[in-house]
């Protein structure tokens, strides 16, 4: 490691602490960057005495690309895919969030069925993103068999977005103002197919974990996280709730249409690894209700807001009518202005509150762009669950908060 | 259409939990205050944002969200420190910011008040160059450690060599 100046030194790191006894008590492990459990190129440098793990510090930034600043060279619309590459497994809730944002500067109000779609997507996008995270998690635990039934739903999901916007992982399917495209047609039928086998398919999970005494082993007990801590470390979402903290964006407070919807908050007090597994799979089981209620009053209209200036004109009428080609032309090649303002929009994406933080300065180009991701304050956190315990619930403990290290480092 | 000056947007939020405090605790930190699209924006001086995140704290806004910057480049103060405090019984917002001059980019830490703006701190340090005092770790966070600049401040460039 000595030539590789990128490399911090681990001493450095870890303040010694002669309070403590002689230093050859403890031991200096490197887990990461590439860790199976780590989801991703997570280093985290544990001290541990024994197998007892005394101090975790997480060294992040290997993915960063730099995608703020590459917002700041390109039109409005031109950041919509790269939202989607900051947190890969929810690409619909980053798409949401940021047209969200640049809709409020804009004070544009979106049609009524838009904002439904964009609510069903984003449920199966939580759906999706959940099954990613109940598979390898247990995976992580040992439990190698759910992965490949997670999976198999899951591609479901992924063939509903291929259907949808051409893409099954980076679909960049919403716009500002509105959505891409009128969904294809039997694209209602199929995701109504799927959330009505999807409650048995939760259950046949369950069936393979609960119950089964190494993973309660594993996970009850394991990494506390108090009320108080999660508040004061930034935590949000799952692992919040699961700390008895009862908030949820899209109840308390709603964005796209969310408050036409009825749907549960799961809330648990256990605090522990087992209580967020607990959340997550109750959440899944909430998500196929809203998809339900988006499915059976599904309205009809425009999917695109009535604003020629931001929106691109149909493709028949671009090439009937002179006005919409001159608009067309113009927001293909100059994008579209936006009044100066700030804004910050947040979200509950499955990980937690996703905030988007957009400066305008009147021109055609964001002025700045930033994201506040829910994995990268969560990880703050992971002191606090593991210190004290042993080294396998670390692995353990990461699965529970379920980071996605595009969006901790962007 | 006029945007309403300062003391306008106050008084007009006068029972605004965080303005309230604010107001009668340290009237003086607070420069300006806008509302735009529904959001409140308070502008407050260097020296008294960890003051006045206390303040806000005890107000009943309880959950920082984000700590972030803007550089407003080659204007003064050139750097703009965002906090967005959200409170969980209120379920309201509030924008906090704290204008830093180029000469001495430098702030207090929050640290003390919401430990969860170690990690915001750190990326700002990395990305702006906005020194944080008192934080307990302000070392890069994204970038490798030897690196020379501060990516995200304007008159870095966005594409070719440095």
């Amino acid at each position: 490691m000595g030539d590789m100046p990128h490399f911090v030194e681990t001493s450095t790191l870890l303040k010694p602490r002669p309070e403590e006894g002689p230093k050859d008590r403890t031991m200096v492990l490197n887990m990461g960057p590439q860790h199976p459990s780590t989801h991703g190129v997570l280093r985290l440098v544990i001290e541990i005495d024994g197998e007892t793990v005394l101090k975790v510090v997480p060294d992040i930034g290997y993915l960063h690309t730099g995608i703020e600043k590459t917002c700041e060279a390109k039109f409005y619309q031109q950041v919509v895919p790269l939202t989607d590459r900051i947190d890969y497994l929810c690409p619909m809730t980053n798409n949401l969030v940021y047209c969200l944002a640049v809709e409020k500067l804009l004070q544009i109000e979106i049609p009524e069925r838009a904002q439904w779609i964009r609510v069903l997507l984003n449920e199966l996008t939580r759906l999706n993103s959940h099954l990613v995270w109940l598979g390898t998690h247990a995976m992580d635990i040992g439990a190698l068999t759910v992965f490949l039934y997670t999976f198999r739903e899951r591609e479901e999901i992924l063939r509903i977005f291929e259907a949808v916007s051409g893409q099954r992982m980076m679909t960049s399917y919403f716009r500002v103002g509105g959505l891409a495209l009128e969904p294809p047609l039997n694209l209602f039928d199929r995701i109504q197919k799927f959330i009505k086998i999807l409650p048995e398919k939760i259950d046949e999970y369950q069936n393979l974990l609960v119950g089964n005494p190494i993973w309660m082993g594993r996970l009850k007990g394991v990494g506390h996280l108090s009320a108080e801590d999660a508040i004061a470390l930034g935590v949000t979402g799952p692992p919040l709730r699961a700390s008895g903290v009862d908030w949820d964006l899209r109840r308390d407070m709603p964005y796209s249409s969310y408050d036409k919807f009825q749907f549960k908050v799961p809330v648990s007090n256990g605090c522990d690894v087992w209580a967020r597994y607990i959340i997550r799979i109750e959440e899944m089981r909430e998500s196929v209700k809203i998809c339900q209620q988006a499915l059976d009053g599904m309205p009809e209209g425009e999917i695109k807001a009535n604003a020629p200036k931001v929106v691109l004109p149909d493709r028949e009428k671009m090439k009937t009518e002179m006005e919409s080609l001159i608009y067309h032309f113009k927001i293909v090649t100059e994008g579209f202005t936006v009044p100066a303002g700030q804004v910050f929009q947040a979200v509950e994406s499955p990980r937690g509150v996703m905030g988007y933080y957009v400066v305008s300065d009147g021109t055609a180009k964001p002025y700045r762009v930033h994201m506040r991701n829910p994995s990268f304050a969560s990880l703050q956190a992971l002191q606090k669950m593991c210190e004290g315990r042993l080294i396998a619930d670390v692995v353990a403990v990461i699965g529970s908060i379920d980071i996605v290290l595009g969006e901790i480092d962007r | 259409m006029t945007v309403p000056d300062k003391d306008a947007v106050l008084a007009a939020h006068a029972k605004n939990r965080a303005v309230a405090s604010l107001l009668t605790s340290l009237p003086d930190a607070v420069l300006d205050a806008k509302f735009d699209r529904d959001e409140l924006t308070l502008t407050i001086a260097r020296d008294e944002i960890r003051a006045a995140a206390s303040l806000v704290q005890q107000a009943g806004y309880n959950f920082l969200e984000d700590v972030t910057c803007v550089d407003w480049y080659p204007s003064e103060p050139r750097f703009h420190v965002v906090y967005h405090i959200v409170s969980f019984s209120l379920k309201q917002r509030v924008r906090l910011v704290a204008p830093v001059d180029s000469i001495d980019p430098s702030i207090d830490s929050i640290t003390p008040v919401w430990p969860s703006a170690n990690f915001y701190e750190r990326e700002v340090w990395d990305l702006f160059g906005v020194r944080f005092n008192q934080h307990p770790n302000l070392r890069r966070i994204m970038m490798p450690d030897e690196w020379d600049g501060h990516p995200l401040r304007k008159d870095y460039p966005v594409e070719g060599y440095r």
